[in-house]
């Protein structure tokens, strides 16, 4: 049992290791490129995956994220309005996603839809030696392959955020003004009296460090693809649950620091 | 040089050269660490023992900037092409030149049409590579490989999975290559055919090491049972035990999944 235990936790740091000497060539090879005067990544691979996974996401996290506000809203209503603090709803669903939700849920969204669609990629091109090809030739494949993806799920995260935050509070909006009888003007009021600026930094932190982690830990998979086909298949199954239990993970550790360093 | 897996050693004091112009062919049963050297000769592989040396240059202990210069002087052929299936043909070609060089957009757009006449896919640049059967992609891979006029062009298996037909296209193909260019050239491949078509030297490996090199004639004259049955395609011989081994796994692959699951 302590043995399995014992090999199992070896795995884990060799696999964080990995991640970490990843990151490491990568940064080294976009510090060549910057040394011989290149741009840190290649423009055209840039735009089409900001493409990808800004654009493209922005009708699935602006669904989930109405729903999900909606739904919340429905039920802290239902449960608050007994004692009249139904007001309370637009504050609460405010923190909830500026600070919280919006982060987490994004990142989910994104690791399911655009980690796995980078780990099936860079597995695909692994094993068709495609990879290999291109350090054959003499250029890095990580600044190639891994910093274009790194760099426009860093970029698109905060306004991805964005958008999950508004589409959730059009969600409650509508509960609030259907259901629980807040108009306009007072839910706006209630919004902007609820969210402060330690909050709405915290979630862009946080939505910037996710989508980090969501491309590194996809391409990581997508690069140590071994055994074809299969193997492309149980890397991706395998990106999609650590990206989102390593977000999870992370998310609850920045909440502790966030409480233990800055209480409100 | 030497390389070892663990317990296991793939290539075991093998020792070549290759000079300007000179196509060395080499041969091996599957498996053998063919491949394999043609990853050490690129510096993806560092070998356990030994070292690999361009232009007397040695590979080993050099930067990843330093390595990436000597790897411009190397192209490389891939058993199944290895193009970058996003790219277009154009772009697949320009890659190196558009990351390594400062030519213009023009000059390079020059280099590609030349290169592809030269491989007889002129008008192929906006195609995509799913939108090639094998033996075109073979040939725009070559294209790609001969973008730096590299001094060293490696090829991985060049006629494997080709009709006889593209696959005389495609050794045609490297003789005029090396004729042209004067690079010097190192083809692995098990398909004698194809082999004694194109070598200039072969060299034949076996449980890792060279057990013969020399010119291709030495080959069809060579009584050392191992190249005599390897050239035959025989299956009699000293060859024959590792033959007997897959035979058995081949019957028995449940056999052979208990015994990894074991391992």
């Amino acid at each position: 049992m302590l043995g399995a235990l014992g090999h199992k936790l070896r795995v884990f740091l060799a696999r964080v290791s990995s991640i970490v000497w990843l990151l490491g060539d990568m940064v080294a090879e976009v510090g060549d490129s910057l040394a011989r005067g290149r741009a840190p990544v290649r423009r055209a691979i840039f735009f089409q995956q900001t493409d990808r996974a800004g654009l493209g996401s922005v009708p699935l996290v602006a669904m989930v994220s109405f729903f999900l506000g909606l739904t919340m809203a429905l039920l802290t209503g239902y449960q608050l309005r007994p004692f009249g603090q139904e007001r309370l709803v637009p504050g609460l669903i405010t923190i909830a996603f500026w600070r919280e939700l919006g982060p987490l849920m994004t990142s989910v969204i994104i690791a399911a839809r655009i980690g796995a669609s980078y780990t099936a990629e860079l597995g695909t091109m692994t094993v068709a030696e495609e990879v290999e090809a291109i350090e054959a030739m003499g250029l890095g494949p990580l600044r190639f392959l891994v910093a274009p993806r790194l760099a426009a799920l860093v970029c698109l995260m905060p306004p991805l955020v964005v958008v999950s935050n508004v589409a959730a509070l059009i969600g409650t909006f509508l509960i609030c003004t259907f259901q629980l009888n807040i108009g306009w003007n007072y839910f706006i009021d209630l919004v902007y009296e609820s969210l402060i600026l330690k909050d709405v930094l915290l979630g862009i932190v946080k939505s910037v460090a996710f989508g980090g982690l969501v491309a590194v830990i996809a391409c990581f998979e997508g690069l140590t693809v071994k055994g074809g086909a299969a193997g492309v298949g149980s890397a991706t199954t395998r990106s999609v649950v650590t990206t989102i239990t390593t977000v999870i993970g992370v998310d609850t550790f920045l909440n502790m620091m966030q409480v233990g360093v800055l209480p409100d | 040089m030497a390389l070892r897996f663990g317990e296991k050693t793939v290539l075991d004091g093998v020792n070549l050269e290759v000079w300007p112009g000179e196509r060395l062919v080499v041969m091996g049963q599957s498996g053998s660490g063919k491949s394999t050297l043609l990853r050490l000769i690129l510096g993806i592989l560092i070998p356990t023992a030994g070292e690999v040396r361009l232009s007397g240059r040695k590979l080993s202990g050099l930067s990843r900037r330093q390595l990436n210069e000597i790897r411009q002087r190397v192209g490389m052929v891939y058993q199944y092409s290895a193009l970058i299936s996003s790219l277009s043909v154009r772009d697949n070609l320009a890659l190196p030149l558009e990351e390594l060089t400062r030519k213009k957009r023009d000059e390079i757009d020059q280099l590609i049409g030349e290169k592809l006449e030269s491989v007889g896919m002129s008008g192929a640049e906006t195609k995509l590579p799913s939108e090639l059967s094998g033996g075109m992609r073979k040939r725009v891979s070559l294209a790609r490989a001969l973008m730096n006029e590299p001094e060293l062009v490696l090829y991985d298996e060049p006629s494997a999975g080709l009709d006889p037909v593209i696959s005389t296209v495609i050794d045609e193909l490297i003789i005029s290559t090396s004729e042209r260019t004067r690079a010097a050239s190192v083809i692995v491949t098990h398909e004698m055919e194809s082999a004694f078509r194109v070598a200039t030297r072969m060299a034949m490996l076996y449980q890792g090491k060279i057990i013969l090199d020399g010119k291709p004639e030495e080959f069809k004259e060579s009584k050392d049972p191992v190249v005599a049955q390897f050239i035959a395609g025989s299956t009699e011989g000293p060859i024959g035990e590792g033959i007997e081994d897959e035979r058995k796994a081949e019957d028995n692959p449940r056999g052979r999944r208990g015994r990894r699951r074991r391992e």
